[in-house]
């Protein structure tokens, strides 16, 4: 008897949960995807909260499962049961969930905002517009920090790639991560390699040697890295003199933190990162995500998130509006990856280069790690 | 004096005394003398020092409270000369040791433990044996001290900052406690930590335990196989267990969604409940089926020739009897799906998060001392409940005449 009541109260409850739910034709629960730390405070702060604040009754969660975003989505849609409404992920991983069928294929003149001045969506984000499901939102770049009280004295403080791999001047640990990509480019860079001429020499088998017996020089100073708050706990602990992380963690460490490190922006990698929508979702939830990623990669939306971290706006519209730190007060245009003094010797990270090599390269520089 | 034992002859200064604690004050030197990088001048020094608190223990024996504060005192002013607050109280902590090692190896107390017609060799290996269940304990419990200390970091890493070495204030903050109790991002994985473990627990108690009695009954026909499916879960890597529980739940919530019109959030916590009680199961039956094994069954037999029913004699007679196994049972399974992180990440959607889900991505994520603080917090808490349920059975069991065990 007690049972069966509690069973139906249950259900009961789960039934007016559900009819709350559905208000015409836009779910109103949304579930995005994200890094979570820092970045997801920030894309909280400047785009599900007025979001929200502007709709009444939308309630968002936040899953910080970006990092395996792929591997989820396809075993969701494997299951049938798709969970998440928008996932933020990087450029690479946008284009290999479109070319799955895993992601919503987006229409950007139809489906973007425009400009404020009326130029169209697909003009103001320009060649950001890789793929066709992916939505760009921020460059970021890949670049090093140093630890500024452990450089040698009488010496300069590190402003070339090359210092990297230059362990005379700069004793002392090195973060990297433990992955080929952008380590083989720099390895690369400073052996003699010109800027242009990296991924031709990369995708020879005697490019790919150079590359890893460039790394072996520095192999025994060298603590690898696989998650981006690792590098910046690196140099906090004082363990590694210098190490690459994304700008947007080092900027935290730098001026929210005041650790004792400088940026070397020398032959940063760009990369971006930005939001796709699973494919197969009900009209209603893709309505709903379709609206909110309309809202959410506007010319404002994108300049206020660089209020909270150091990673530049995607639009070209927006960097004019990118203003000071919502805390610190500091202007944050000089942080930006992009900004002219940064971005003075920069690397373009090549996209179908590393589709086409990335398992190949990978394996190899697996097995050299394990040598 | 009533401290020497009296049928042991008295520690002798140069053979035994002097050396010992001479030798223990080397290793404290070696510690100490690394920190610098002179491991062994270290060690040279200190044994000069533990030498001649032997000597001063030995010509003191009667003034036993006032030498040990004195070496205290000394240590600690020599720490605090040569470093700071945070040397200080090492030096005073060497110095309680030092004194404590002097005087137990004069007086002769180290024989205290043991009967008087042990020979030296059995006393060495009965200290030596107390020396190594100390270290024991102190290797399971010493991790988690450098956890609680960095949770009050004044910085957002892992790092013992030199203002925390020393002892400032300024190097200590309560602000990752803040974080953690103050904002929506701990609180809401805690909450829905604290809805899906004891539902979940009821359902393995409940299930578990009737599996138990009934698997119990010697006349069941395949209970070995039966046992073994059920204890499965336990076995099998917690990774398949996921995977397959992913594929299996999947259609199952769909189909209460879509049939049953419940909405996704609800149909979630289902999910992870179920799953969750499905690993506790195990622990259940384990442990009943463990205090079955001293169940009299002729005191069942004995209600029912007193005319009671199976269940109220179940209820009545059985169950207050197991009722220890059942709830170290309960506790194991309650404990599986509070600390549990692979299957809530495969069967739950991030409305379902839970505290271990929350801790794992915020190690991977963003390493803050934020964690540390939620780890705090949760041993703590871990510690309360235990205590508290030993205390109430200790109580039940003077309540019920039974001697606490």
């Amino acid at each position: 008897m007690k049972l069966t009541k509690t069973l139906l109260a249950t259900t009961a409850l789960g039934l007016s949960a559900a009819s709350v739910m559905a208000d015409g034709h836009m779910s109103s629960d949304m579930t995005l995807v994200s890094w979570g730390g820092a970045y997801q405070a920030s894309q909280s702060a400047a785009y599900s909260d007025p979001y929200v604040a502007m709709n009444e009754g939308v309630t968002v969660t936040w899953d910080e499962s970006s990092a395996e975003a792929v591997a989820k989505l396809r075993a969701m849609n494997e299951a049938g049961s798709i969970t998440w409404d928008v996932v933020d992920v990087v450029a690479a991983d946008a284009l290999r969930l479109c070319d799955e069928g895993l992601a919503l294929e987006i229409d950007a003149d139809e489906q973007l905002a425009p400009a404020p001045d009326g130029t169209s969506a697909e003009d103001d984000f320009g060649d950001l517009l890789v793929g066709d499901c992916f939505i760009p939102q921020i460059v970021y770049s890949t670049t090093f920090g140093y630890r500024t009280d452990l450089v040698p004295e009488g010496v300069d403080a590190p402003d070339d790639i090359c210092d990297v791999f230059d362990l005379e001047t700069y004793p002392g640990m090195r973060a990297l991560e433990k992955r080929p990509i952008n380590n083989v480019e720099w390895a690369l860079l400073c052996d003699g390699v010109a800027k242009e001429d990296v991924y031709d020499v990369l995708s020879t088998e005697e490019g790919q040697e150079q590359a890893l017996a460039k790394l072996d020089t520095i192999r025994d100073s060298v603590i690898w890295w696989s998650a981006g708050a690792d590098t910046p706990q690196l140099l906090a602990d004082g363990e590694v003199f210098m190490g690459s992380t994304y700008n947007g963690r080092l900027f935290a460490a730098i001026e929210e933190q005041d650790q004792p490190i400088g940026m070397m922006w020398d032959a940063q990698v760009f990369d971006l990162d930005g939001w796709i929508i699973p494919a197969g979702l009900s009209p209603e939830r893709e309505a709903r995500a379709l609206d909110f990623v309309y809202f959410a990669t506007d010319t404002q939306r994108l300049a206020d998130q660089a209020k909270y971290i150091s990673y530049g706006p995607a639009r070209m519209s927006s960097a004019p509006l990118v203003g000071q730190h919502e805390t610190l007060g500091i202007d944050m245009a000089p942080h930006m990856p992009t900004d002219p003094n940064n971005a003075a010797n920069t690397f373009l990270y090549n996209y179908e280069f590393w589709a086409d090599y990335r398992d190949d390269i990978d394996a190899k520089f697996q097995a050299w790690l394990a040598q | 004096m009533s401290i020497t034992t009296p049928n042991t002859p008295r520690s002798d200064l140069m053979t035994f005394t002097l050396p010992l604690t001479a030798l223990l004050a080397a290793m404290f030197g070696f510690v100490g003398g690394n920190m610098i990088g002179h491991p062994w001048y270290g060690a040279l020094i200190g044994a000069v020092i533990g030498a001649a608190v032997a000597f001063i223990v030995e010509n003191n024996l009667s003034r036993r409270t006032a030498v040990r504060w004195g070496l205290i005192g000394a240590f600690a002013v020599a720490g605090f000369v040569f470093g700071n607050l945070g040397t200080a109280i090492s030096g005073a902590i060497v110095g309680a040791v030092l004194g404590w090692a002097g005087y137990w190896l004069a007086t002769g107390k180290y024989r205290a433990g043991v009967p008087v017609y042990y020979t030296a060799g059995q006393t060495l290996w009965h200290n030596a044996f107390l020396l190594i269940c100390g270290f024991i304990f102190f290797f399971l419990i010493a991790p988690l001290f450098p956890v609680m200390w960095l949770s009050f970091n004044a910085q957002d890493f892992f790092t013992f900052t030199p203002e925390m070495l020393n002892f400032q204030a300024e190097g200590y903050s309560l602000k990752h406690y803040r974080d953690f109790l103050g904002t929506d991002e701990w609180m809401v994985p805690l909450k829905n930590s604290l809805i899906i473990a004891p539902i979940a627990t009821v359902i393995s108690v409940s299930l578990g335990t009737l599996a138990a009695v009934g698997l119990s009954q010697s006349h069941v026909p395949g209970r070995r196989a039966m046992m073994a499916i059920l204890i499965s879960p336990m076995i099998v890597p917690l990774i398949i267990s996921a995977t397959g529980m992913f594929f299996f739940y999947a259609p199952l919530g769909n189909w209460l969604e879509a049939t049953l019109g419940l909405s996704q959030t609800f149909v979630g916590f289902v999910k992870v409940i179920l799953a969750h009680a499905v690993l506790g199961i195990p622990f259940v039956i384990i442990t009943v089926t463990a205090t079955l094994v001293g169940f009299d069954n002729s005191l069942t037999r004995a209600a029912a020739s007193m005319g009671s029913a199976p269940l109220p004699t179940f209820f009545k007679v059985q169950m207050p009897l197991i009722m220890p196994g059942v709830i170290s049972g309960a506790l194991f399974a309650f404990i599986t799906s509070f600390d549990e992180v692979v299957v809530v990440l495969f069967v739950g959607s991030a409305q379902q998060q839970t505290l271990p889900w929350q801790m794992f991505t915020g190690l991977r994520e963003q390493i803050s001392p934020t964690i540390l603080a939620a780890a705090t917090v949760l041993v703590v808490m871990s510690i309360l409940l235990l205590t508290t349920v030993e205390l109430l059975r200790r109580r039940s069991e003077r309540l019920r005449g039974l001697s606490p065990a």
